[in-house]
């Protein structure tokens, strides 16, 4: 959801590879300045450890063993669903061949020293990198630990080093002598460990994984997360806390006036009204009192700055926008427009897409617990990188003042990591209203969630595309308008080149077929409305445009659509290799004649590194509504490190993008977001979720993300399937009650 | 003071009649399995058992329960747990249908009391029976299979 980044300012972080310095000498000098300098093995702090046992040693930023065995592994990416606790403590217990059962994990404070995210080089969670960029740091501190661990059992044994093998967590010498990492954790915590251990302990070759790739090793988090115990932000209670529900301006830009809370202050629980920059706040014993309380608030809105435009106004100047040159190109190849002008057959399409607000399950919230020299905060924290400094603008305090709690995030999508910190600096705001008398927890409600903007940008693009005598494409000549995710954000240098954002060109700019002569331009729109990255980012759009408009290529070309784009492919093994496997694994059949009624579809997509194929079936209902039957997906993302979290991510990202398709859009009246609750902006439903089958393709690459990269391919294959029924092409989104005609 | 029974303890607590169950659940007895999503019964994140049948208990009042039995996600796999939430759980778990979790709790409420009616539904039926079931995540493909998974434990 972040896109790769050079660098932002304040964190520094050791090298990444092989070369991190993992020896406990390292880890001291960079834990150091987080207050934690000791010799050798950090003990930790029993009530630092979460409840661990006491002599715990913490053997780098991410192991842990404790007495009796258990391995924590430290992770530093927020697990919004998407997997990485699992995933990163599978590298761990891969490399210290310990048993899955023994593997706990826990959440890393904010530290960007320790903690960057190697892909940003910062604190975050995002743009599918969680498994990337740790695949070599993790497996590295995994292999560290386990040579300390064995030096220490060698030593107690007085035995050789490499006579020792580990397995299932249990080291045995073939003398016999048996033992676990716990009895050994105490004495490897004394050993020194010398700098560049990682060379000297390489991790595993993949021909020896045990556990990565391989099935069964279920997700760790599926017990806390199946019994109610799995806390999440909204579960959170600090002694004396109030619970903050904040009265918002309804349109973006607006502020209040003027308010009157005398009906709030009578609502039983309530304590406190206070304004903020961002609205009218009530403090409340409970979560109840403080909605009721906010309910019952007066408050005059002053719309003077605000937006005050409504969502056809806003299309139909994006509209205007691609029917004139971009402001900005972001790619030219050869000469696209001379190729078009003597074209044998040229083809030209628009396409509208809506704003999209993430929904996560869990509205979004935020606990502060504000001390004169302190911040604590808990909370489902995606981009810890931007939070701390924010939170120590806002507070006067050090960075380091600013403490940071991660707790499980009841999805996210994006949002939770966000270039203004919003809700985190709604909730700061909050505290320092009331001079940090007493901890507070922010909590929106689903419909503040819905209005609060930062919604996946809307777009228009328009594509002329042309053909030649042997019907391969000669030109593509491609507009887009939108607004740009990093505009105006404190990452806009880094992201936003020569005009162009990345973000709202990535999968246009980059168009994987091979065609000659191609332009991509760009046309930068103001709207004042937050915008933000939103599951998968700027592929949402592009990939439709792409993915369709090389779909009606191949039909005018009278082509399969499968053995066209092949035939476009030939540099590009990993697109052709997904895409190969997902027709094989979906029976597509060239020319096949499907029944009246059913249609059948395509499309191939890389974002964030790896490529998945789609092929959707859908059959047209007598209503003329869509039914999605069934989806097949192929994806490459380099080495599979649980096959189960790949096929689950691919499933959801699946369901994700057919929400959006079929029917969801953020809407705008006279600048009033149209939309509330889920009935008027209604997620996928289980009625609605087709068969789905994931397949990868084998790989000895480093692995990609999969967050992200199963929702761009399900909406093209969705409207190319449409088409193969209907004759009918999906160009906007979503879906909404249009009907279709079988053909 | 309103008496609630809530995983077969009596509870009582100090609330408005008015006030969502959920948030006497939440905030009041402190069991925080029950999840707020939507406060308008559109998600089924807050689901609950009253006297069997799911119910979401963010529009169900506190003051309109009386004597029904509440069972949260505490009690549908605790100490006192059902065959069908044992059932259920076990299920979740083989097939680790869990993304980020938070309406889980709501999923497997409903999958629960949809198997003490229907021991052996059809596709059709946990459609009909999960469509108030919202997960952002889409782990439906999932549910879907592990409700068909805990009847057959059950049958078992």
């Amino acid at each position: 959801m972040i896109p790769h980044s050079e660098t932002t300012a304040h964190t520094k972080i050791p090298a990444a590879g092989k070369s991190v310095d993992l020896s406990r000498r390292g880890f001291l000098a960079v834990a150091g300045g987080a207050g934690l300098g000791l010799m050798v093995g950090l003990k930790v702090d029993p009530a630092a450890a979460q409840g661990a046992a006491g002599g715990v040693v913490q053997f780098n930023p991410f192991v842990k063993v404790a007495p009796d065995g258990a391995i924590t592994v430290v992770v530093k990416h927020l697990d919004m669903g998407q997997g990485p606790t699992t995933g990163l403590a599978t590298l761990i217990a891969e490399e210290m061949d310990a048993d899955w059962s023994q593997m706990r994990t826990e959440f890393a404070p904010a530290d960007g020293n320790l903690y960057a995210n190697l892909a940003f080089k910062a604190q975050g969670t995002g743009g599918s990198t969680a498994m990337a960029n740790s695949w070599e740091q993790y497996r590295t501190a995994g292999a560290t630990a386990r040579a300390v661990l064995v030096k220490a059992a060698a030593d107690k044994w007085q035995v050789a080093q490499g006579e020792i093998t580990v397995d299932k967590g249990v080291l045995t010498h073939p003398s016999g002598k048996r033992g676990t990492y716990g009895e050994f954790a105490e004495a490897a915590s004394k050993i020194p460990a010398p700098t560049g251990m990682a060379q000297e302990t390489p991790y595993k070759d993949v021909a020896k994984f045990k556990l990565i790739g391989k099935e069964g090793l279920h997700r760790i988090d599926n017990d806390p997360k199946t019994d109610g115990t799995a806390i999440y932000t909204q579960d959170v209670k600090l002694p004396g806390m109030l619970v903050a529900a904040v009265a918002h301006p309804p349109r973006f830009g607006g502020k209040v006036k003027s308010f009157d809370d005398a009906e709030a202050k009578k609502v039983k629980g309530v304590e406190r009204v206070v304004q903020i920059p961002s609205g009218v706040v009530v403090l409340a014993k409970s979560t109840w009192a403080a909605f009721k309380g906010r309910d019952a608030l007066k408050v005059e809105w002053d719309f003077s700055a605000a937006e005050n435009r409504g969502s056809d106004e806003l299309l139909a100047m994006a509209k205007d926008a691609v029917s004139k040159p971009g402001v900005a190109t972001a790619t030219n190849t050869g000469d696209a427009e001379g190729a078009l002008k003597g074209a044998a057959k040229v083809i030209e399409a628009d396409y509208a897409f809506p704003y999209l607000a993430h929904a996560p399950m869990e509205p979004l919230n935020c606990v502060v617990d504000l001390k004169k020299d302190r911040a604590h905060l808990i909370y489902a924290a995606q981009f810890q990188a931007i939070d701390q400094p924010t939170v120590a603008a806002l507070t006067g305090l050090k960075p380091e003042q600013v403490t940071i709690e991660t707790v499980w995030a009841g999805g996210s999508f994006g949002r939770r990591a966000v270039p203004s910190a919003d809700y985190v600096t709604e909730a700061v705001m909050i505290a320092k209203a009331i001079d940090g008398a007493v901890p507070i927890k922010l909590v929106w409600t689903r419909e503040d969630d819905t209005k609060a903007g930062y919604y996946r940008p809307f777009y228009a693009h328009k594509v002329r595309a042309a053909i030649g005598a042997d019907g391969m494409p000669v030109a593509w000549h491609h507009r887009v308008a939108g607004q740009s995710i990093f505009s105006g954000t404190a990452l806009e240098a880094m992201a936003v080149k020569d005009g162009v954002d990345e973000t709202s060109v990535e999968g246009a700019s980059n168009l994987a077929y091979a065609v000659p002569n191609l332009k991509v331009e760009l046309t930068t729109l103001k709207v004042g409305v937050p915008v933000l990255w939103w599951r998968s980012v700027g592929h949402t759009h592009t990939a439709h445009v792409v993915e369709t408009m090389i779909d009606e290529l191949a039909f005018a070309a009278g082509k399969d659509p499968v053995e066209y784009r092949l035939a476009l492919l030939k540099d590009k093994p990993r697109h052709t290799a997904a895409l190969k496997l997902a027709a094989e694994k979906s029976g597509w059949t060239a020319g096949a004649k499907l029944e009246k009624g059913k249609g059948r579809g395509v499309s191939v997509h890389e974002s964030f590194n790896t490529m998945v194929a789609q092929v959707v079936d859908v059959s047209i209902q007598k209503d003329g509504s869509i039914k999605v039957d069934r989806v097949v997906a192929a994806v490459d993302c380099g080495v599979v490190i649980n096959p189960d979290v790949v096929r689950a991510q691919i499933e959801g990202g699946v369901g994700f993008g057919l929400g959006a398709a079929l029917r969801n859009a953020i809407t705008l009246k006279d600048g009033e977001v149209e939309q509330a609750n889920f009935d008027t902006y209604e997620p996928l439903r289980i009625e609605d979720m087709p068969k789905v089958e994931v397949y990868t393709v084998k790989s000895e690459q480093k692995p990609s993300g999969v967050g992200e990269p199963g929702v761009p391919p399900l909406a093209p294959a969705l409207a190319n399937a449409i088409f193969s029924a209907t004759g009918e092409r999906v160009r906007d989104l979503p879906l909404g009650d249009r009907k279709f005609k079988s053909v | 003071m309103i008496k609630l029974n809530i995983n077969g303890e009596a509870r009582s607590v100090d609330v408005d009649a008015d006030t969502p169950l959920l948030w006497v659940i939440r905030d009041d007895i402190g069991l925080t399995g029950t999840k707020f999503g939507c406060g308008q019964a559109l998600c089924g994140a807050c689901t609950v058992h009253m006297d069997g049948q799911a119910v979401r208990s963010c529009q169900t009042m506190a003051g309109d329960v009386g004597d029904a039995k509440i069972v949260t996600i505490e009690g549908l796999v605790g100490a006192d747990a059902s065959k069908e939430g044992k059932a259920v759980q076990a299920a979740w778990r083989a097939l680790d249908v869990v993304q980020c979790g938070y309406c889980q709790s709501g999923q497997m409420m409903s999958a629960a009391a949809l198997l003490t009616e229907n021991k052996k539904p059809t596709d059709d039926d946990i459609d009909a029976a999960m469509s108030g079931n919202v997960c952002r995540c889409a782990t439906y493909h999932r549910v879907r299979a592990a409700i068909h998974d805990a009847a057959k434990r059950l049958e078992a």
